[in-house]
């Protein structure tokens, strides 16, 4: 690996992002907009104050899961992939770069979201808007990692977009926020547990409740393997070598 | 797919690949720059074997599809990859300058004509100044102009001491070539250069000379 060239990679990305302001838009908005949503639908209730933590999990998670994969997709079928893996670039160069990139766009996403959050939909952070904020982050860095493998399996945008539902619709479903996942049934509350966004999930409630980071420090190195493994699965499936 | 092919190439010079659409000439070329899967025996670069790190700067390939983002700036592109090589900032101006750029820099590529946009695809397979150029159909879809531009260009760069390994579909590029190698269906036809085509012939133009070689080899096309 050659870090000059990742981060000719993550600066590249960073151009391209850059040329088109109503992606940067949408990335930094549709966050804090669908959390004022369900602000707003809760707002007769305590209910928000409960689901608020996970809503900053989910919706960047899910906004960065999609553009990368997309932005990933389209770079193999322009031929720029196949061009710069004729080039001394190391894959994991290409995955880390793709993730750096977006792992700053997500910082400021995150930003924009939380402060949305505790502002303007009164969600009380009290325990730890900083600590709630690092995990969010972290969260969306997820989302960039696993849409970098899910585009390695996609030979098309039809077939990326519906990895979407695909990869994080059981997420969502098992990751206790419809019902708890000690209540679920045996077997997926097994696989519930160890579902990448649950980890997510438990991270953010503990931060928002106030607990210290060693209560939920393990949830977060869960994340941080979680992020690992897609990007070696990612280099794994990666071929410089194509029909 | 290919079949049988064993081709060796001079150092110096433009060989000219040509076929029809389908023969082969993009898998061939693919296989020397060490990106098509399901190759057996040996493809052997520059003295290395196809693909390996140390040929990854040492050759300038222009694929058939553009290869560029088209998002972003013509200089971007060409800077984007100048990074990946570790190139200085005068190696851009330098490809910018030989591609005849200039005018479109800072336009996005999704902006600029065919003939540029193919120019930008080329301007990156020319960084670092390669010994090899492979280029895989370079003048498609492109003006009889901007074709006779590509080759005087071409013709320079050999002239200076690179090897050029150029795909057409084109059968009169044959004329502008050294050597040329010749395919149809996945086989090697010939290689040759283009004075033995005709005269082996007896035809007076190229695409004449190449229905005449493949029609021993199966029905004419």
């Amino acid at each position: 690996m050659s870090p000059a060239r990742t981060l000719t990679v993550t600066l590249r990305v960073l151009r391209q992002v850059r040329r088109d302001p109503r992606t940067v838009g949408l990335l930094l908005v549709v966050p804090s907009l669908l959390t004022g949503l369900v602000a707003w639908m809760f707002t007769d209730t305590d209910t928000f104050g409960d689901i608020g933590p996970a809503m900053i999990a989910l919706f960047p998670f899910v906004v960065m899961f999609l553009v990368t994969s997309i932005a990933t997709l389209r770079e193999r079928r322009s031929g720029t992939l196949e061009r710069a893996l004729t080039l001394p670039l190391s894959k994991l160069d290409l995955l880390v770069g793709y993730l750096l990139a977006f792992s700053l766009l997500a910082v400021v996403q995150t930003a924009v979201t939380v402060a949305f959050a505790v502002w303007v939909c009164d969600l009380d952070l009290s325990g730890g808007a900083f600590g709630v904020a690092a995990v969010a982050v972290l969260n969306a860095v997820l989302g960039t990692a696993l849409g970098l493998l899910a585009s390695a399996f996609a030979a098309t945008e039809f077939q990326v977009v519906q990895f979407m539902p695909a990869f994080v619709f059981p997420q969502v479903l098992l990751g206790g926020l419809f019902i708890a996942r000690d209540r679920l049934p045996a077997v997926l509350e097994t696989v519930g547990d160890v579902l990448p966004l649950s980890y997510g999930f438990d991270a953010l409630d503990a931060a928002a409740s106030g607990a210290g980071f060693t209560d939920y420090g393990t949830d977060v190195a869960a994340i941080g393997v979680w992020i690992v493994a897609s990007i070696v699965l990612s280099a794994v499936s990666l071929r410089r070598r194509t029909p | 797919m290919l079949h049988d092919v064993s081709l060796t190439l001079p150092t110096g010079g433009v060989t000219g690949l040509l076929g029809p659409s389908g023969s082969g000439k993009s898998t061939l070329l693919r296989s020397l720059m060490g990106i098509q899967r399901g190759v057996s025996g040996t493809v052997e670069v520059l003295g290395a074997p196809a693909g390996s790190p140390t040929l990854r700067a040492r050759i300038g390939y222009m694929m058939q599809s553009s290869g560029v983002f088209t998002d972003l700036t013509v200089a971007d592109n060409i800077r984007y990859f100048a990074g990946l090589l570790h190139l200085p900032r005068a190696e851009i101006e330098r490809v910018i300058d030989l591609c005849d750029l200039h005018t479109v820099r800072n336009s996005p590529v999704s902006a600029v004509s065919g003939g540029q946009a193919n120019r930008v695809s080329l301007a990156v397979a020319l960084l670092g100044g390669p010994d090899l150029l492979v280029l895989d159909e370079p003048t498609v879809g492109l003006d009889p102009v901007l074709r006779a531009e590509l080759w005087s260009l071409f013709r320079s760069l050999a002239a200076s001491g690179k090897t050029l390994l150029v795909s057409s579909h084109v059968m009169d590029e044959a004329t502008r070539c050294d050597r040329l190698v010749l395919m149809r269906d996945g086989r090697m036809l010939t290689s040759t250069t283009p004075a033995q085509l005709l005269s082996t012939t007896g035809e007076s133009d190229p695409e004449a000379a190449f229905l005449t070689m493949i029609a021993p080899h199966g029905d004419p096309p």
